[in-house]
């Protein structure tokens, strides 16, 4: 037996300690908005937060979770009250399959948590590790710039690649 | 020379350069008609260019090639690369063939100031003219690009260029390559590279508290932006000893089956050594492989232990985080992890780049092929990093257990920070 604080609310879990955080969620906790897509930690379906940092839950074993804080895209809001960040990727229509949705939604919000107003460039270098198959990343910039403090939208722009830097 | 003669020469050495005299050279006026090269110049440059990785330090990340502005971190504090392009304001565009060539042979600037020796001029004084002309032909071919550099942020006395001229004086030795006539052309072609324009010296050798590399040890290994840069002499560490073979593919493809994969720092160095001339990779190895004190004799038996606590935490770690690729990689798609009982990052005197690895991963240049790894500093603590790497010594090689597991870690922390 073993607690994980997820989303605010612990949770005593019956699971091996290698057991990964990501089959925990979706098969004891059923919290299923991360998704296993490599199981390798290469393509960040599977990424929640974990203390405030952007992890690949898939590679992420329950063991070395105890006394850690957990954030997964439940906790951010549900499809009838969804949270800032999703709702501004609904509204720049940032999914096509949405596979990849729940994980770059949790790894933009850790950006944001620790800078709430992130250049492009910054934002990029950092939404790196999350794969997209569709090729929705023009969207998913855009719902992470939406989601971002208006002022510090302005000072990104000027400060993209290409403009003198 | 005796003991009062050298301190008059530092300074007198001093004083003259401290003055502005110390080189007594005009700088050049802007070149009046455009200067031509012949294109087989140009390319024999490229080569060489790629051999010494001019463009590591002198590209920032996502800039133009060559035109300077990488910040590289000494322990004097950070350096930033200057602009090689041939813009005449801020690269080297009014720079003759001479001034460049100076830069390489005695680290002086067009106009005289000294440079540190963060470029490694110690190795470039080997260098023939021959070769300078052919790369001075490469860089001054390249697009221009304006671009200054940030000011360096160095520490006092570091920060006061001038007094370089008493580095010089203690540890620059200038003059070129001189080959050995017992050994073979291969061989000498080998030590030309290595000892000059590649300056493999510059990372591998241990430096001493000045920042000079340590000349009665050499190769013995030493430390490349937070990496340690393993050993390349008998005190290598290597479970499988290096052979000339071995250095050949580890140089020319960035792995070699018995010794893993070219890491960190040295990442680069590999990718630029697969676009040279096959034969100059060759030479590189076979110096390496059999100058006289370079790795031969079988790492040293193993140590009877017992393991940490620690330890078996780290096994459980290992077991949850790190055994789906590291144990059963068959199942796995693409590049296969080494088996880590063979890496020198299990096996150096030190933990760091076994930390680093665990910490950061290894990450190919965005569209290129190559390892992957994640690195896990948000999935694990601090804590769960220090005692994994503990069991993956343990574990995967017969060496001694680090004692400096969890200070080196700080220490990476710390220097991450800067």
């Amino acid at each position: 037996m073993m607690d994980l604080r997820v989303n605010g609310t612990v949770y005593a879990v019956d699971a091996d300690p290698d057991t990964p955080l990501l089959y925990v969620l979706r098969d004891h906790l059923g919290l299923d908005g991360a998704k296993f897509g490599c199981g390798l930690g290469q393509c960040g379906a599977c990424t929640v937060i974990v203390d405030g940092k952007a992890i690949f839950s898939c590679i992420t074993p329950i063991s070395v979770l105890g006394g850690r804080t957990i954030r997964t895209i439940e906790g951010l809001g549900s499809a009838d009250n969804p949270g800032p960040l999703q709702r501004a990727f609904i509204d720049e229509q940032a999914a096509q399959c949405g596979y990849c949705i729940a994980g770059m939604i949790m790894r933009a919000q850790a950006l944001l948590d620790a800078n709430p107003s992130p250049s492009d460039a910054e934002i990029r270098r950092h939404m790196m590790p999350n794969l997209c198959r569709c090729g929705t990343h023009m969207r998913i910039l855009r719902a992470v710039h939406r989601a971002a403090k208006p002022a510090a939208n302005a000072a990104a722009d000027a400060r993209k690649p290409g403009s003198g830097a | 020379m005796n003991g009062r003669l050298a301190t008059q020469a530092v300074i007198a050495t001093l004083l003259s350069a401290c003055a502005g005299i110390g080189a007594p050279r005009t700088p050049h006026a802007a070149p009046g008609a455009p200067v031509t090269f012949e294109r087989a110049e140009v390319v024999r440059g490229a080569a060489l260019a790629a051999l010494g990785n001019c463009r590591t330090c002198h590209t920032a990340e996502g800039a133009a090639a060559y035109a300077g502005g990488r910040a590289l971190s000494t322990p004097f504090g950070t350096i930033y690369s200057t602009n090689l392009t041939p813009d005449p304001e801020t690269g080297i565009g009014r720079w003759s063939v001479d001034d460049f060539r100076r830069a390489l042979h005695e680290g002086l600037s067009r106009r005289g100031r000294q440079l540190y020796p963060a470029f490694p001029y110690d190795h470039f004084t080997r260098v023939t003219d021959d070769d300078v002309a052919a790369l001075y032909a490469f860089v001054m071919t390249r697009e221009p690009v304006r671009a200054r550099r940030p000011p360096n942020r160095l520490m006092f006395p570091a920060n006061v260029r001038p007094l370089l001229a008493v580095w010089k004086w203690l540890y620059f030795e200038p003059g070129r390559f001189v080959a050995h006539p017992d050994r073979s052309a291969e061989w000498n072609r080998g030590a030309y590279l290595v000892e000059g324009l590649a300056h493999c010296g510059a990372c591998h050798t241990p430096r001493n508290a000045a920042g000079a590399e340590k000349k009665d040890e050499p190769f013995a290994g030493g430390e490349a932006e937070g990496w340690h840069a393993p050993a390349l002499s008998s005190a290598s560490r290597a479970p499988v000893p290096w052979t000339t073979q071995a250095l050949y593919a580890y140089l020319r493809t960035g792995f070699d089956a018995e010794h893993g994969l070219a890491a960190g720092p040295m990442a680069p160095v590999a990718e630029s050594l697969a676009t040279v001339p096959d034969a100059d990779v060759r030479a590189i190895a076979t110096y390496l492989g059999e100058r006289d004190g370079a790795p031969r004799a079988p790492a040293e038996a193993a140590a009877d232990r017992v393991a940490s606590a620690d330890e078996a935490a780290g096994g459980i770690v290992f077991a949850g985080a790190c055994a789906t690729c590291h144990h059963s990689s068959d199942a796995l798609p693409g590049v296969k992890p080494v088996p880590l009982a063979i890496t020198s990052s299990v096996n150096d005197p030190t933990p760091r780049n076994a930390l680093r690895i665990v910490s950061e991963g290894l990450h190919p240049d965005s569209g290129e092929a190559g390892a992957r790894m994640p690195g896990f500093a948000g999935e694990l603590t601090d804590a769960q990093i220090v005692a994994v790497v503990q069991y993956l010594r343990a574990h995967f090689s017969d060496r001694p257990p680090w004692n400096d597991v969890d200070e080196t870690l700080r220490r990476i922390r710390k220097e991450d920070e800067r």
